[in-house]
C-alpha cells in the first residue's frame, strides 16, 4: 500500500474514504467536496510531489446500484510513484466534481473528454465543451451504461440531422464572435447557440 | 462606410469616338483596414499539414497567430464503447486501428494490462519478441514523422528515405503476421504466432543498413540552414510546462525531463537492455526532431540485442484456459476441442479487478486502463492517448508565432489522428 494513503488520512481525516489495492496499484477514495484541496496538497507537499497527472478517465458499471467513479492517475515524477484518486458519484445526483484545471493544464482535454463521454460536469474548467462528439451532439453520453452501441436515434434519423446541419454549427461561439459573424446568424441558430450549444436541435422532433 | 468606385487606366488603353483613353470601371471596393481587423481561417480537416482530419480553427493578426482552436472527433470510432462488448482476445484488433503508424506496440500494450488484471507471466521468448514488435514500431513511427515533418518544411528527400526504411519493416511485419497495417500479433498469454524462420536473419540485415539512412538523414538535416531556421527556437515548452501539460515521449524529453517509462517503471525486462535515454535541451520543434532521430539510433541498439539474446521455447504459456490450442488437436482431442469451444463462446474470465499498465510507445505513455467485474469482457477499457494530451499543448505553443511555424510545431507533436479520436 502507498505510504501517501496514511500521510492522506492524517491530513485530511474524514474526507479520505476507504482505500485499497488491486494488481499492485493503490487507490483511494475522496470525498468530493476535498478533491481540489486533496489534491492540491498532493502536487505541493514535498513528501507527495505528485505532479505529473497522468489520466483523468471515469468508470460506470454494469450494477447500477454502484456509484460513477472520477479516476484521477497521478505520478511523482521525482519519487517514480503512483497513486490513483478516485471520486464516487451517484448516477441519479448531481454528476459535478471540481475541476483540476488549476492545478494541471493537462487536465482541460481530459475532463472535456470525461464531460463529452460521461456527462459529468467539471465546476471551474475554463471551457466545458463536446470535444469528440459535435456541439450539437444530441444523443446523450456514448459511454454510460445505458446508452446504446449504436446510438439512440435510428441511423436515418442521424443521416437527416447530418444533411440539416448548418455550416455555423461547426463553429463555437467564442470563433463566431472573432469573425463577428454571429450577428448574421438565424435567429434560432443565435437561440441555440446562447443556449449552452448542445441543446437538442430545433426540429428534432 | 463610404464606397467608391475604382478606376484606374489600362497599360494598353483603347480610345473613345473622341481620341480619348478609355476609363474602365473595374467594380466597387471598400478601403481596406488591414491594422484592426483579425482573420479567422480553418485549416483542415481535409488538409495535408495537418496529418489527418484534424481541424484548426486560427485567429490571425496580419500573419501572427493569435489563437488556434483545434476541432477534434472527426474520426472518432467508439473503440472504448466497443471494448465493452468484447472479450479481451477480440479488443486486441481494435488497438491496431488506434495508433496505426505503431500498431505492434498499441497489441503489446493491451496484451500487458490484460494479463496484468489475469495475474499470467508471459515466456521469456514472448518477452524478448515483443520488445522486438515494440522496437520496430518505434522505428517505423518516428520514420513516417521524420518525412511528413520534413514534407511540411519544404524538404522532399528525407520524406522517400524515411519511407524506404518503414517499407523494410513493412515487409518483416508482413512476413511475421500476415498484414502490414493491421498486425493484431498478441495474444492474451502470448503471441498470435512465432516469428517465421528467416525473419530473424531479416532483421538483422536492417538494424545493420539502417544506421546508414539514419546518418544520411541527420547529414541532409541536422545542420541545414533552412531545416534550423524554421524550427530552433519555435514552439518552445519549459520542463515545468511540459509536466503541467501531462506531456510525454519526445515531447515531454525535449523540454529536459529525462522520463521514459521504459527506464522509470520497466516492463519486458527493458532494465536489461543498454540503451540511453535521450534527452533535449530547449523544447522547441528542433530539439523534438533531434530527440526522435536519436531514438531511432537506441531503438536499433536494443533490436540488436534483443535479436542476440532471443531463447528459444515456446511463445506462448502452457494454460490451456487462456491459450487457443492448435487447430490439428481441436480437431482430434475431445479435451482440446472443449477448451477451444469455451474460448472461442465464453472468452477468457479475469478476475474482478482493475488495473493501469503504461508503456512507453513512438508518440508518449500509451496507458491501458482496464476494470473488470469478473465476467469476459471488461467493464471498461479507457487508452490514455499519447498524441491527445500532447496535442493539448498546441494552443500554448503556437500562441504568437507566424502561421508557417504553426505547421511546424503542430507536425512537431506527432499526432496520429485514430488515437486523437478513438
Amino acid at each position: 500500500m502507498n505510504p501517501s494513503v496514511d500521510a492522506l488520512r492524517a491530513t485530511f481525516g474524514p474526507a479520505i474514504g476507504r482505500a485499497l489495492e488491486s494488481c499492485g496499484d493503490t487507490i483511494v477514495y475522496v470525498g468530493r467536496e476535498a478533491l481540489l484541496d486533496v489534491m492540491a496538497w498532493l502536487r505541493d507537499t514535498p513528501q507527495q510531489t505528485y505532479d505529473y497527472l497522468v489520466d483523468i478517465t471515469a468508470v460506470e458499471y454494469r450494477d447500477r446500484e454502484r456509484p460513477l467513479e472520477v479516476v484521477y492517475n497521478l505520478r511523482s515524477l521525482t519519487r517514480r510513484a503512483d497513486l490513483r484518486v478516485k471520486v464516487e458519484l451517484d448516477p441519479q445526483g448531481d454528476l459535478t466534481v471540481d475541476s483540476v484545471v488549476s492545478l494541471w493544464q493537462g487536465a482541460d482535454w481530459l475532463e472535456r473528454e470525461v464531460y463529452d463521454m460521461f456527462g459529468i460536469t467539471f465546476r471551474g474548467h475554463p471551457d466545458l465543451r463536446r470535444i469528440l462528439m459535435w456541439e450539437t451532439y444530441a444523443e446523450g453520453y456514448p459511454l454510460r451504461k445505458d446508452f446504446p452501441l449504436r446510438g439512440r436515434f435510428s441511423r436515418a434519423e442521424q443521416v437527416r440531422q447530418a444533411l440539416a446541419a448548418q455550416p455555423e454549427a461547426h463553429y463555437s461561439l467564442e470563433e463566431l464572435s472573432i469573425a463577428e459573424a454571429y450577428e448574421e446568424l438565424p435567429a434560432d441558430m443565435k437561440e441555440r447557440l446562447r443556449h449552452g450549444e448542445r441543446g437538442r436541435l430545433p426540429d428534432s422532433e | 462606410m463610404s464606397k467608391r468606385t475604382v478606376e484606374i487606366e489600362l497599360a494598353t488603353p483603347g480610345a473613345d469616338a473622341r481620341g480619348q483613353p478609355l476609363r474602365v470601371p473595374l467594380g466597387v471596393a471598400e478601403p481596406p483596414d488591414v491594422a484592426a481587423e483579425h482573420m479567422l481561417i480553418n485549416i483542415g480537416p481535409q488538409h495535408p499539414a495537418t496529418h489527418g482530419v484534424l481541424r484548426l480553427v486560427v485567429e490571425l493578426d496580419g500573419e501572427t497567430v493569435v489563437r488556434v482552436i483545434p476541432h477534434l472527433g472527426y474520426l472518432h470510432s467508439g473503440f472504448e464503447k466497443l471494448g465493452e462488448y468484447r472479450h479481451y482476445n477480440q479488443i486486441i484488433p481494435l488497438t491496431d486501428r488506434t495508433d496505426y503508424l505503431s500498431p505492434m506496440a498499441n497489441n503489446v500494450g493491451f496484451a500487458l494490462a490484460a494479463e496484468r488484471l489475469m495475474g499470467i507471466a508471459i515466456t521469456p521468448r514472448c518477452t524478448v519478441l515483443r520488445v522486438i514488435a515494440c522496437e520496430m514500431s518505434r522505428i517505423i513511427s518516428h520514420m513516417v514523422w521524420l518525412g511528413t515533418t520534413s514534407i511540411d518544411l519544404g524538404a522532399f528527400t528525407p520524406f522517400l528515405w524515411a519511407f524506404q526504411e518503414r517499407e523494410r519493416i513493412y515487409n518483416l511485419q508482413e512476413m511475421w503476421t500476415g498484414a502490414r497495417l493491421t498486425t493484431s500479433v498478441t495474444r492474451v498469454g502470448g503471441m498470435m504466432a512465432d516469428v517465421p524462420d528467416d525473419f530473424v536473419a531479416g532483421l538483422r540485415h536492417f538494424t545493420q543498413t539502417f544506421p546508414k539512412t539514419l546518418s544520411e538523414i541527420d547529414r541532409v538535416l541536422t545542420r541545414n540552414g533552412v531545416w534550423v531556421g524554421r524550427t530552433q527556437g519555435v514552439g518552445v515548452l519549459t520542463a515545468a510546462e511540459a509536466i503541467n501539460h501531462s506531456l510525454s515521449g519526445p515531447m515531454l524529453r525535449a523540454s529536459g525531463v529525462a522520463y521514459d517509462v521504459r527506464k522509470d517503471k520497466p516492463y519486458l525486462d527493458y532494465e536489461t537492455y543498454d540503451f540511453d535515454v535521450v534527452v533535449g535541451e530547449h523544447g522547441d520543434v528542433y530539439d523534438r526532431y533531434l530527440v526522435r532521430l536519436e531514438e531511432c539510433s537506441q531503438s536499433n541498439r536494443i533490436l540488436q540485442q534483443a535479436l542476440d539474446r532471443l531463447p528459444d521455447g515456446p511463445v506462448n504459456i502452457a494454460d490451456p484456459r487462456v491459450i487457443l490450442p492448435p487447430k490439428s488437436r481441436a480437431m482430434n482431442d475431445m479435451e482440446a476441442m472443449i477448451y477451444h469451444f469455451k474460448q472461442v463462446m465464453e472468452g477468457v474470465k479475469a478476475p474482478v479487478g482493475e488495473t493501469y499498465v503504461g508503456i512507453e510507445n513512438p508518440k508518449g505513455e500509451l496507458g491501458t486502463y482496464l476494470v473488470s467485474d469478473g465476467t469476459a469482457k471488461p467493464v471498461r477499457w479507457r487508452i490514455r492517448p499519447p498524441s491527445f494530451i500532447n496535442l493539448a499543448a498546441l494552443p500554448k505553443m503556437a500562441a504568437g508565432h507566424l502561421l508557417s511555424d504553426l505547421i511546424a510545431i503542430n507536425a512537431s507533436v506527432d499526432i496520429v489522428m485514430g488515437e486523437v479520436d478513438r
